[in-house]
């Protein structure tokens, strides 16, 4: 399994690789970190007349924390997985993000795959697009000539790994914000094997009142839909103390709400039974980090 | 597309920059063995799923079967040629693969040496869950893996002991 051939270039600054993607336009495919890119051409399901290389724009290699406006942080297109995992950034601005990441992939791809590159991919089996949903982040796109856009998760996921960006366009960054007030986030996710593909993830941010009732709830999942799924469970949950919400009642809510396809890995049934399952655990386990200000999930 | 074209690079590999002329297309894992004769690499599933090719980019582990190599150039790559000392002695975790009885058939490991190698750069004292999530991305067939868990287990133990000889 080879690449079929394809010309290669190798820009070294955010002007150039806007030029050349305009000038490529259809022609063009900007390469990031490569492990969702490469193996497609390996296998030659897709061919692409020109690799834009961005590796070497070191400008877009940015991680930092955004202070109002949401709060969270804005990932540049070279910060690679490994990186906005461990960093105290993201833990302390985003830990829903950093949560996520962990279940992303394995140590090596994790080393050279890019955030911004998922998102651009648009995998429904990929935990990042379901992150950016549940946060209600968005991607920062640029293209020469014109205005940088934001367009935000609910827009930028047409299809399984069918996104909004059309020929020249490129994500700079992508923006997760955070949640704000008394609110806690969480993760939860199974897989045959860490870092495989998610037979279903749970993303969960809530927030509660001042006397810890439950304002809001809401859930993102991975692997369930074509696109990331985001569901609002706040009339499943609201009006009760975070301590006794049904957090069951959200779960069945979550089943049937859910429409995965049945794969060698797992059936139909079962990944429904997991959505069911792990929402009730991702909702609980925010309600707590939210009712428990400093114990990750809170910004003010 | 006319003629394909040709990129002139130099790679440093294990300290050592060979030149090569290669087509974008051409894999690093490929470029490696076939280009420069460094078949210590080896190539199983070819799209990042089974780490035998697994080579250190500037110290960090990634599959060179997912990176061209014109996009190596200008960095250190450590194959699994590099590992061992100047003069051929084996690393802690080469040592400790025999010790532990860590390979079979021996297509899997040079991926889990390098793979390995890094990790104890970071983790010099790593519990189980920390060695079964850092070796989760290489396949073996042979193993069963609970010798190759052994076997990272004994090279930290290795590394640890020739630390302490060289502060004695």
């Amino acid at each position: 399994m080879k690449p079929g051939p394809f010309d290669y270039s190798a820009p070294t600054t955010l002007g150039d690789t806007l030029t050349l993607l305009a000038d490529l336009g259809p022609d063009g495919k900007v390469l990031a970190g490569g492990q969702s890119l490469i193996p497609i051409l390996n296998m030659r399901l897709a061919r692409f007349p020109h690799l834009v290389d961005i590796n070497r724009v070191t400008e877009l290699d940015t991680l930092e924390p955004v202070a109002g406006d949401g709060g969270g942080v804005r990932v540049g297109a070279l910060a690679r997985h490994a990186r906005v995992e461990r960093s105290a950034v993201t833990v302390q601005a985003c830990p829903v993000l950093a949560q996520a990441l962990r279940f992303v992939a394995h140590p090596a791809v994790k080393n050279r795959g890019t955030v911004c590159g998922a998102l651009a991919h648009a995998d429904p089996a990929s935990e990042l697009p379901a992150m950016l949903a549940l946060l209600g982040g968005w991607v920062e796109v640029a293209h020469a000539g014109q205005a940088t856009r934001h367009v935000p998760a609910g827009s930028f996921f047409l299809g399984p790994l069918e996104s909004a960006l059309g020929p020249g366009d490129l994500v700079v960054s992508a923006r997760f914000p955070g949640v704000a007030g008394r609110s806690g986030t969480a993760f939860l996710e199974v897989a045959r094997r860490r870092g495989d593909y998610a037979l279903c993830g749970v993303g969960a941010a809530v927030t509660l009142d001042d006397d810890l009732r439950i304002v809001s709830a809401r859930a993102a999942y991975v692997s369930v839909s074509p696109t990331p799924l985001v569901l609002d469970l706040t009339d499943a949950a609201a009006g009760r103390p975070a301590a006794t919400a049904d957090y069951a009642a959200a779960g069945r809510l979550a089943r049937s709400a859910v429409s995965p396809e049945a794969d060698i890995h797992a059936g139909e049934e079962y990944r429904r039974e997991l959505a069911m399952v792990l929402t009730e655990r991702a909702l609980e386990s925010a309600a707590r980090r939210a009712g428990a200000p400093g114990r990750g999930g809170v910004t003010s | 597309m006319t003629a394909e074209q040709l990129h002139e690079i130099t790679l440093e590999v294990n300290g050592v920059p060979h030149r090569a002329v290669v087509p974008p297309r051409r894999l690093l894992s490929d470029a490696l063995r076939h280009d420069l004769g460094l078949r210590g690499t080896h190539v199983g599933c070819e799209h990042g799923v089974c780490g035998t090719c697994t080579v250190l980019l500037d110290g960090e582990p990634v599959r060179s079967c997912l990176m061209l190599a014109v996009q190596a150039a200008g960095r250190h790559i450590t194959t699994v040629e590099g590992l061992s000392g100047p003069t051929g002695e084996l690393s802690a975790v080469q040592q400790a693969f025999i010790e532990c009885h860590a390979l079979q058939c021996g297509f899997c490991t040079p991926g889990f040496l390098t793979t390995i190698t890094a990790f104890l750069e970071d983790h010099p004292e790593p519990d189980d869950a920390e060695i079964a999530e850092a070796i989760g991305g290489n396949l073996c067939r042979c193993t069963g893996y609970q010798n190759i868990k052994a076997a990272v287990r004994r090279a930290a133990e290795i590394r640890r002991d020739q630390a302490a000889e060289v502060t004695r």
